[in-house]
């Protein structure tokens, strides 16, 4: 039940290790090279295109149910600023929309 | 970690001339390091470290259902502690486990931290070495947020980046447990519409990394780019070549 599998916390230290190489290398690398306003606007704005990327072929190949219990998550996240909330709502339509269905 | 040392780099003694942008700016007084600096920033974050909570949970939950341990998930997060990283690496997760996508994924995912951690930089280079790149561990979105608030205002804590980390782990750990034990109960996911919870959470995230209309057209690339790409190559690539693409056009445009 919950026991650490070698390949999965091998995985864990990769993505452990790569993640701590964005976190500091800021402080180190930027000292020595220059970032262009350019290139960093471009890296502001990879994780929401990454988001992004993930959502819209799940949204385009999803049925109405899922777009319509997608709208009901952005509305409830941005009225409420509350994500469990906003998770709770989006589980629910999505079973009242299907049941519809 | 209970180091108290002051560092005294001498620095220029020019002071700061109102406003006016210097590469040297604000570089002129001493950093303090200690626990007055841990527990302010620590206190300040709670608050939102409870909202960070709501992702933590909506983690744990998430990956039980793609077959991680309750241990795994822990250990996830206190390892890698980058919860939209984590999401991620969540859905690319497979039984076969792809490490390679998911890995470099994660790296892609973070390169906005590369600018995080040049922005701490005039304060956190007069800071020992060893201080300084053990409280970056603990930078997230949140809490470099506020530490970067308490430096630009003029606070000299160092310790206020790791003290407020500390709080984002401890409540994104504790909450990342809650919704693994709570996921690992559930049977069959659709029957209740938590099959629905990855997309909701995609949502809820991408709503936050909303920046206003600029944001418009290189997300509506991404997507297009994700869609397409979803058609005609195997795997889950499209995730980044749609990311990629988004990123080509901000840097593309910009000074436009």
């Amino acid at each position: 039940m919950s026991e650490l599998r070698p390949v999965v916390v091998a995985v864990i230290f990769g993505m452990a290790l790569v993640t701590y190489i964005t976190k500091a290398s800021g402080l180190w690398l930027l000292g020595r090279i220059n970032l262009s306003e350019r290139l960093e606007a471009g890296l502001q704005i990879l994780p929401g295109a990454i988001i992004v990327s993930i959502l819209a072929p799940e949204l385009v190949s999803g049925g109405p149910a899922e777009l319509a219990a997608g709208g009901v998550v952005l509305v409830v996240a941005w009225r409420t600023d509350n994500v469990l909330l906003a998770l709770g709502c989006g589980v629910g339509a999505v079973l009242l929309f299907r049941s519809l269905g | 970690m209970s180091t108290d040392s002051v560092e005294t780099h001498q620095a220029g003694e020019t002071g700061e001339i109102n406003g006016t942008v210097d590469e040297s700016e604000r570089t002129d007084e001493p950093m303090e390091f200690g626990l007055a600096g841990l527990r302010a920033g620590f206190i300040a974050c709670v608050p939102v470290a409870l909202g960070v909570a709501g992702y933590g949970v909506a983690f744990g939950v998430l990956a039980r259902q793609v077959g991680l341990t309750t241990a795994e998930a822990v250990l996830m997060s206190a390892t890698v502690l980058a919860g939209a990283a984590q999401i991620v690496a969540v859905e690319l997760w497979e039984p076969s486990i792809p490490a390679a996508a998911i890995i470099v994924t994660t790296f892609i995912v973070n390169l906005r931290y590369v600018l995080m951690g040049a922005a701490l930089r005039p304060w956190f280079s007069r800071l020992p070495p060893l201080q300084a790149y053990g409280s970056v561990f603990f930078t997230a979105d949140e809490n470099w947020a506020l530490t970067m608030g308490h430096l630009r205002s003029g606070g000299r804590q160092g310790a206020y980046l790791l003290g407020s980390g500390l709080a984002i782990w401890m409540f994104w750990v504790a909450a990342t447990w809650v919704g693994a034990v709570g996921g690992g109960v559930i049977g069959e996911p659709s029957s209740y519409g938590l099959d629905f919870i990855l997309v909701a959470v995609f949502i809820v995230i991408a709503l936050s990394l909303w920046e206003g209309r600029s944001s418009l057209l290189p997300w509506a690339v991404a997507g297009a780019v994700a869609v397409a790409c979803a058609q005609f190559l195997p795997g889950r690539w499209y995730i980044l070549l749609g990311g990629i693409a988004g990123c080509l056009v901000e840097v593309g445009r910009f000074d436009e």
